[in-house]
């Protein structure tokens, strides 16, 4: 039966479902429960934001407050599941990846290769991803394109509550290491979840809207920044396609490129910072296969090479905004209104 | 202050979700006379594609909407009237013309959406109007109560409707009971006990078609009349690529194609009805429930239960109606039942009651005698 829920909820409720389907998947992190060797209430914190509050009641034991190193959980993470667990490691932020990058990208990533396709190793980091929660430079990044540099790594980034809750069973099912990435300000952002489990599937990007003038292409929060770009170009009778990824790796090429060879223009919106990003990848890939179909350069929408910054008035320019991405479409599509 | 015979054409409410429709297309100018039935306007919801046909005869005198516009259900999108009706007129009932307001009665109907517990599990149901015949509708394989969003509400204003969710679909439960469709007949026939509806109407389409014919041969006494829309049961032939396609469809790209075969147009799939259906799909249980109603269906290509040339122990009126163009089960099959009133309707697909809803809800009415 499908009711309105958060983001926030609805990872709580893709956790709780799994935790009771299957008794290898465990959570573990820092704060997760009450903080580790804390003296008092257990399940007083739930995580930085709460996301894991009530599970401990439910599950005692089955989620690990854990010291604050991430270079120890993470690693402890990726070793549990190399033995026959499923665990689930909240990283807090994945700007704090840089302690345990050892463990993800030369450790997690590499194992199926490198025994031959024998080991599987079903881990999950759940981490916050991006700007505009007045959180500074170092807990604001859209780190996504470093994760989906590498192979070996599955990257997952949803733009809402549906999406969030199938997409983290399928992650958590997943025998391959996931990067899951939670943009901060999406956690109050509502949809009609089923409170039934559901998985969905890696690699299907979803047409959220569609349209016959320009495709624009996106994930995470921007995903919703280019909806209300859409319905600002409806006005001036531009029809634009949105299309979210969900998945960055692996990605759903096939959906992007029919679009495009149907509008002919394509904006791709990312929050990352824009060299060697999201964006590049979607505009050069486009480039090559569907060249003959674009009718105008690519555009890219993405934000500045430059650190978050904590002036809020500077973060509120720095994410792309509804108002960019409509203006870039507004370049290479206002001509298509007059054919 | 405004003459009787100045009749609104509004933005329709298609199915208990539907708040909006997006006006694509007029298929009348202003100034064309308009006979009752007539297809005036196309609209768009975002489940499917429909076209507004007219309940008033007249001359269409204005045409409000705006193609590519989304106008909220009971808008006023055009005017008929008869040409001797000064346009002072039409215009003050333009000008005065106030969309009712939804608030309260789109609150009314989403209680309507209810769940009850029957012998078989959890049912979703949705019960609308109160007068008249108990009508039950029955979805096909791999539907819901959805299946009739352009029919509910016009039966329903002479009838006492209930649309439900058989086992394994919809927001059902998803364990599916023995013994196949009889299974499932069994289980139509428990949610009828739990809702206190000793005998009724079966409306069925395709498998519930089947689902409706044998529930009627397990308790004849309760079932008042069978209507079989583009039905199961009736012949061995069905198109088993169509089953296959759909329990193992997991994507868009691959859902598409397969649901394309439902319609005689296949432009009325819409994005949001293919997202729907994933949705559903995607839950835990239905890919297995799904398979294993399909192996009970259905093997080897052909259907597992054929009822007729009669329905020896059912003497209740019988109506049967086909998409000509039906791509699952052949429009043969129309014929199969000796002494059933039948009609076959041109242009359309499996899908007869929405692709020409109209149509099937004035045969459905005048069958029922209502």
């Amino acid at each position: 039966m499908a009711r309105k829920i958060s983001m926030k909820q609805a990872i709580n409720e893709a956790l709780d479902l799994e935790m009771k389907r299957d008794p290898t998947v465990i959570v573990m992190g820092e704060d997760i429960v009450g903080g580790a060797g804390a003296p008092g209430e257990e399940d007083a914190w739930g995580g930085v934001l709460g996301v894991t509050k009530g599970l401990h009641a439910k599950y005692p034991g089955r989620l690990l407050d854990t010291p604050l190193s991430e270079s120890a959980y993470i690693g402890a993470a990726i070793g549990a599941a190399t033995c026959g667990m499923r665990p689930v490691a909240e990283l807090m932020f994945l700007d704090f990846s840089g302690v345990c990058f050892d463990q993800i990208l030369n450790q997690a990533a590499k194992f199926k290769y490198m025994f031959g396709g024998k080991a599987k190793t079903p881990v999950v980091i759940r981490a916050m991803v991006g700007a505009g929660f007045r959180a500074a430079a170092q807990h604001s990044q859209m780190l996504t394109p470093v994760f989906t540099h590498i192979p070996g790594l599955k990257v997952v980034c949803p733009s809402n509550a549906y999406d969030a809750k199938g997409l983290l069973i399928q992650a958590i099912r997943d025998d391959d290491p996931v990067i899951f990435c939670e943009h901060k300000n999406l956690y109050g952002h509502e949809t009609d979840v089923p409170a039934e489990a559901y998985a969905i599937p890696f690699g299907e990007a979803s047409v959220v809207r569609e349209g016959k003038d320009v495709t624009i292409v996106s994930y995470g929060l921007t995903v919703q920044r280019a909806l209300e770009a859409a319905e600002k170009l409806a006005k001036d009778r531009i029809q634009a396609e949105v299309i979210d990824l969900r998945t960055l790796s692996p990605i759903d090429w096939d959906t992007v490129v029919e679009s495009v060879e149907s509008t002919g223009r394509l904006v791709v919106v990312d929050e990352a910072n824009p060299r060697c990003s999201i964006a590049t990848d979607v505009a050069a890939r486009v480039a090559q296969e569907a060249f003959n179909a674009l009718k105008a350069a690519p555009q890219m929408v993405t934000a500045p090479h430059a650190p978050v910054p904590f002036s809020p008035v500077l973060e509120d320019l720095y994410i792309p905004t509804a108002d960019a991405i409509a203006k870039a479409a507004s370049k290479i599509a206002s001509h298509a209104i007059a054919a | 202050m405004t003459d009787e015979s100045v009749k609104p054409i509004v933005m329709p409410k298609w199915g208990l979700s539907m708040s909006e429709g997006k006006l694509t297309g007029w298929l009348k100018t202003a100034g064309d006379k308009i006979a009752v039935g007539e297809q005036i306007v196309e609209v768009e919801t975002d489940k499917i594609a429909g076209v507004v046909e007219a309940s008033d005869a007249g001359v269409l005198r204005r045409t409000i909407g705006e193609v590519d516009a989304v106008y909220p259900v009971k808008a006023l999108i055009g005017v008929i009237a008869d040409a001797s009706v000064p346009d002072s007129e039409i215009d003050a009932y333009v000008a005065s013309y106030v969309t009712p307001a939804a608030d309260e009665e789109e609150e009314e109907e989403k209680s309507a959406y209810a769940f009850v517990d029957t012998p078989v599990g959890s049912i979703r149901y949705a019960k609308r109007g109160e007068r008249g015949d108990a009508v039950v509708l029955v979805h096909g394989f791999g539907g819901d109560l959805d299946n009739w969003l352009f029919n509910i509400d016009a039966l329903a204003a002479k009838t006492t409707i209930y649309a439900l969710d058989l086992p394994g679909h919809g927001q059902s439960t998803k364990a599916i009971p023995e013994n196949g469709l009889l299974g499932l007949a069994k289980g139509l026939l428990g949610f009828m006990d739990a809702l206190d509806v000793e005998r009724a109407h079966l409306v069925g389409h395709s498998m519930g078609g089947a689902v409706s014919m044998l529930a009627a041969l397990e308790a004849p006494q309760r079932v008042q009349s069978l209507t079989l829309i583009d039905s199961a049961g009736l012949g061995s032939e069905i198109n088993a690529d169509y089953l296959a396609g759909f329990v193992s469809a997991s994507s868009r790209r691959e859902l598409k194609p397969v649901v394309e075969q439902l319609f005689a147009d296949p432009k009325l799939v819409s994005r949001q009805l293919l997202e729907d259906l994933l949705r559903y799909k995607r839950l835990d249980g239905v890919e297995a429930a799904l398979s294993t109603i399909s192996s009970q269906f259905q093997a080897d290509g052909k259907q597992r239960t054929v009822l007729g040339p009669e329905l020896k122990g059912f003497d209740g009126p019988i109506l049967v109606i086909w998409g000509e163009d039906d791509r699952v089960i052949p429009a043969a099959h129309a014929n199969a039942l000796a002494g059933a009133k039948t009609e076959i309707i041109s242009g359309v697909g499996h899908m007869a009651q929405m692709e020409k809803a109209s149509r099937v809800n004035e045969l459905v009415l005048a069958h029922l005698g209502v």
